[in-house]
């Protein structure tokens, strides 16, 4: 571990926590933009972030210790998740903290505090989003580890350095394997952020919401730390699909030319993310709850397919 | 490990997403939807057959993948199409079993024809040998859209798409078979749809409805 | 050999066929239909007699191979469609007076029939295994219309579940054939001739067995749905009791017998390729599993056509079963066995039809006292299915005898099977025959009298092989047997 690979790590988790509100709001500016809208400020998570921060802390006075301290857990989460998924270099002296298994695990942990701060006032809608919060990961964690797996297999590592190495920086191969594992984890990654056709982020129409269901009880600084920690996850998913799927561009050592050379390639990346994620949002509708686990079960299946083909036409020369 | 060539890559792609298709009809709900999918699966095919084409010269190939690309992709598209509008059938797919069910039992059938075509495969020498084991997925996939959908568009569009994974196979295993069966077995098809099409509009007089279900009068006993 | 007989045997119905269709439903419509059939059975004779003079031939380069295992099917295909088009004339003028037929819909019929009789031939002399598919599919095809004939409802299900099964099952014989094009071309090359039947034997013995396996069992399947073999059975009772009756005695008659052709000839290059047990104990299995399953079966249907379709369905079972078996015996008792129940069976249905446009009904309860309506419908009825119980002195028991007694020897186990089959389905047919023949009844007279005498000419066939096979007959089948292996 060198004194520069762990800069550049520095660098990643702060760049992390500075574009992350960036991508929420460009999302929303092209969703507005999509649906004829007046966009909001490309700025405006961060003008929420320094509201809420600002703002008192209003809490239930039957709040245990989980509600106050999951906020802190589940950014803690998504800051270490970001920390090991490669955005601009494979060189993260983090890395070996966690391999993508355990990454899936650090999201769990994420899903679990927030689902039990949900419940833990007691109010109807929290219950209620945390127990649909549960039913969606309980559905989405398998769909995601065989992705996973696909892409474990192709790189023989479950090291999420290693595999965007083997991915990234060798000749160019085909990978139909790697089209069912893309199209299962945009699915997963829809559900897991909350997104349109599985829930609304922009919406608080009650009886639809999911996250928003979750969170109703939160205020001031430990609302800006879960809507922070939304956005993180937003990144960190966003840079997770970036590196597995589209991995050309990320660089392989820590040099300083390197990451300045994968600065721009990110950001452009993740722009065009935003802007399809934008416009997936824009085209579908969302569906009903009860339509979610068919939802997932086709990411699952898409991704146990992708295995399949990938043991079918890809292992022999 | 990537000593695949990359015609390989591509021919191996396209199966994919032939096989993805199939799946995508098996869950879609509407009819249109279903047709359309039909039609890109054609076109896919097509491709497919192409690549194989070019790669190994076999001319006659050129001209069974414009086959493919004039039936399969363009007219039993725009014939089915036709006769929706012209059925007014309802544009919701109704199913037997409910799709996630449905879909497991595919990954099944895919699992079973995966593990079937696997030991065949390895004794062709085609550049596409790989996709065997998917066009017998493909053929087991639309076997199960037609059993377990109730109208009968579906499960024409099902009996085509068995067509299409055969097809699939006989060009992965061996390049496609002599002209003369593919000449038959294009104009049966084309036949069997035309006939399929009076017949609709038969059913719809006599049952008010394309729905399969009307018809369980005959049985044993 | 200058005007090709051969040609001309394809040329007739096909002409014929679309003949039929331009002109459209005239006066003279049945009788061409008639003599075109008439002119098809007389080059199958001639071809016959060519065949047994000279030997096998090829026809159309290579396309097409005539030996004797098939010119016999040829024969029996061309009769069975000429007393069918004598039997339909009479038929389809009485369902034409009731209504229940109208001018287009009987040039319909007649010109599929012809097409139909055209594909069957086709399916039957051709050398390549993938024509012999598009064939078979051309066939069902053109059987979907005959049996949605009538446009009602029941008529319209059952051609929709004869189209799909078949359909279904057509499409698991193409995967077969693509396998056995895959096998064969690793010996023949891409030379075009890797489909042909007659290359594919020369090399039978080096194709690869796990691939033929595979192919004969999709062959198998595929090729089984249209001989009705269980599990994949169920179109056949409906196709059979709701098309016209002509139809449903081409369809017992000889669509079945061609599909069961074509699963021999795909057993012949099985044989080569695996382990000779291996096809053979899959059609036994097959067979026995639907000569069980149609015997308990028919004794539930109420309706006289099902009742007889399911009949079909168990003689085809047991005619599966004694291919399975091979050998020179078994084989031979199988040809015998197809060539008697086509006879009988059609001649069934042509009985059968009549009574059901006497009494005006299909259902078993409602048909009685054919006796004293007319006694030749009766007595036909009676003494046909007599003979398709394998009573003797008519051609179906020396066949069944021949099966059984075989079985007995070679495969002990399979005994009780067989017996009880046939003795429930003996059982089953006579109880519901005989007071359909012998009752009380009091139907009015039809205006056409029927052609009774179709009926009789097969009865009587069967009635002469089951007292004497010619010698020229014999021949002929060991032959075809010895051709089987």
């Amino acid at each position: 571990m060198s004194i520069s690979g762990l800069l550049g790590q520095l660098f990643a988790i702060v760049l992390a926590l500075v574009l992350a509100p960036l991508l929420t709001g460009w999302v929303n500016q092209c969703r507005a933009w999509l649906q004829s809208r007046s966009a909001p400020p490309l700025l405006q998570p961060y003008y929420m972030l320094h509201k809420l921060f600002r703002k008192d802390v209003v809490l239930a006075h039957n709040a245990s210790s989980v509600f106050r301290t999951a906020p802190f857990v589940i950014f803690g989460c998504m800051l270490l998740a970001c920390a090991i998924i490669p955005s601009l270099s494979t060189d993260l002296p983090f890395a070996p903290a966690a391999d993508t298994l355990a990454l899936v695990g650090v999201f769990g942990l994420a899903r679990i505090f927030i689902s039990l701060a949900a419940m833990d006032i007691g109010t109807a809608f929290g219950s209620l989003g945390g127990r649909r919060e549960m039913l969606i990961g309980f559905l989405a964690e398998p769909a995601l580890l065989m992705v996973i797996f696909t892409l474990a297999m192709i790189s023989q590592s479950t090291s999420v350095a290693t595999i965007v190495e083997t991915l990234a920086h060798r000749e160019v191969v085909i990978y139909p394997s790697l089209a069912f594992a893309g199209i299962a984890f945009t699915f997963v990654s829809l559900a897991e952020n909350a997104r349109v056709p599985v829930d609304n982020p922009a919406t608080h129409l009650e009886l639809t919401m999911i996250h928003e269901a979750m969170i109703l009880e939160y205020s001031g600084r430990h609302l800006a730390l879960i809507e922070w920690a939304a956005s993180l996850k937003l990144y960190a998913y966003s840079c997770l699909g970036l590196a597995l799927f589209f991995p050309w561009g990320i660089a392989a050592g820590d040099s300083i030319l390197g990451l300045a050379g994968a600065i721009p390639l990110l950001l452009m990346k993740l722009a065009i993310g935003g802007a399809l994620l934008a416009l997936i949002e824009t085209v579908n509708a969302k569906m009903r709850i009860f339509r979610a686990p068919e939802f997932l079960g086709t990411a699952f299946m898409l991704a146990v397919l992708g295995l399949l083909v990938r043991l079918l036409l890809e292992t022999r020369v | 490990m990537s000593t695949i060539p990359l015609s390989a890559q591509l021919i191996n792609l396209c199966a994919s997403v032939i096989l993805l298709l199939a799946f995508a009809m098996l869950a879609q709900r509407r009819v249109m939807q279903l047709i359309n999918l039909f039609a890109l699966q054609g076109l896919v095919l097509c491709l497919s057959t192409l690549v194989v084409a070019v790669t190994t010269k076999q001319h006659h190939l050129y001209w069974s993948a414009g086959l493919t690309l004039l039936l399969k992709a363009l007219l039993l598209p725009w014939i089915l199409h036709r006769l929706v509008r012209k059925l007014y059938v309802k544009w919701d797919i109704e199913s037997l079993v409910n799709v996630p069910t449905t879909m497991l039992v595919g990954v099944v059938l895919v699992m079973i024809a995966f593990n079937v075509a696997q030991p065949i495969s390895l004794l062709s020498q085609t550049i596409s040998r790989g996709t065997l084991g998917i066009a017998l997925a493909v053929v087991m996939l639309a076997f199960l859209m037609m059993i377990t959908r109730t109208k009968a568009i579906p499960q024409v569009v099902g009996f085509l798409a068995m067509e299409n994974g055969l097809f699939l196979a006989a060009t992965s295993a061996t390049y496609g078979m002599p002209m003369v069966v593919e000449l038959g077995i294009a104009l049966d098809v084309l036949v069997g749809v035309i006939i399929l099409g009076v017949f609709f509009f038969q059913i719809r007089d006599q049952f008010d409805s394309l729905d399969i279900r009307n018809m369980e009068r005959l049985k044993d006993n | 050999m200058e005007p090709d007989i051969f040609i001309l045997l394809l040329a007739i119905p096909l002409v014929s066929g679309a003949l039929l269709t331009v002109l459209g439903e005239r006066e003279w419509a049945p009788n061409l239909n008639i003599i075109a059939s008439g002119g098809t059975f007389l080059a199958s004779v001639l071809l016959t007699a060519d065949i047994v003079a000279h030997g096998p031939r090829f026809a159309l380069g290579e396309q097409f191979f005539i030996d004797s295992m098939n010119v016999f099917f040829v024969t029996l295909t061309a009769f069975v469609g000429m007393t069918t088009s004598i039997f339909s004339g009479p038929y389809m003028k009485n369902e034409r007076e009731h209504g229940r037929l109208s001018a287009p819909r009987l040039r319909l019929y007649k010109s599929m029939f012809q097409m139909f009789m055209f594909t069957m031939l086709v399916a039957l002399t051709t050398n390549n295994m993938g024509i012999l598919w598009v064939a078979m599919e051309a066939a069902t095809l053109t059987t979907v219309l005959l049996v949605s004939l009538y446009r009602t409802p029941a008529s319209l299900e059952a051609a929709w579940k004869y189209f799909i099964l078949c359909g279904v099952g057509i499409a698991q014989a193409l995967f077969g054939t693509i396998l056995l094009y895959f096998a064969a071309e690793r010996v023949l090359g891409e030379t075009g001739n890797a489909l042909l039947w007659t290359h594919l034997v020369d090399v039978k013995s080096q194709l690869e067995p796990h691939i033929m396996a595979l192919s004969f069992i999709f062959l198998l399947v595929g090729y089984g749905t249209k001989v009705g073999l269980a599990p994949l059975h169920n179109w056949l009772p409906d196709a059979h009791a709701e098309g016209p009756t002509p139809v449903s005695a081409v369809l017992s008659g000889l669509l079945l017998n061609v599909a069961l052709y074509a699963i021999l000839r795909c057993k012949v290059l099985a044989d080569g390729a695996v382990s000779p047990d291996f096809a053979g104990n899959l059609m036994m299995g097959f067979g026995l599993l639907t000569l069980l399953m149609a015997a308990f079966f028919l004794g539930r249907q109420k309706d006289i056509k099902r009742m007889f379709a399911y009949s079909s369905i168990e003689h085809m079972g047991l005619i599966t079963f004694a291919f399975g078996m091979g050998g020179a015996v078994a084989n031979y008792a199988g040809f015998l066995h197809m060539t008697m129940h086509s006879l009988t069976k059609s001649a069934i249905f042509f009985a059968v039809g009549h009574a059901t446009q006497k009494t005006g009904t299909q259902l078993i309860a409602d048909i009685r006292g054919l006796i004293h309506i007319n006694p030749l419908i009766g007595w036909s009825l009676m003494l046909g299915t007599l003979a398709i119980l394998g009573m003797p002195p008519f051609g179906v028991f020396a066949s069944e005898f021949m099966i059984l007694t075989h079985a007995m020897k070679h495969y002990p186990w399979t005994t009780p099977i067989l017996l009880t089959a046939l003795g429930v389905a003996f059982a089953q047919i006579f109880g519901k025959v005989q007071p359909m023949v012998f009752g009380e009844t009091h139907a009015k007279p039809l205006p056409h009298a029927p052609a009774i005498t179709p009926v009789f000419l097969h009865l009587a066939l069967v009635l002469m092989i089951g007292l004497y096979i010619p010698p020229y007959l014999t021949r002929w089948f060991h032959e075809a047997a010895r051709m089987l292996g």
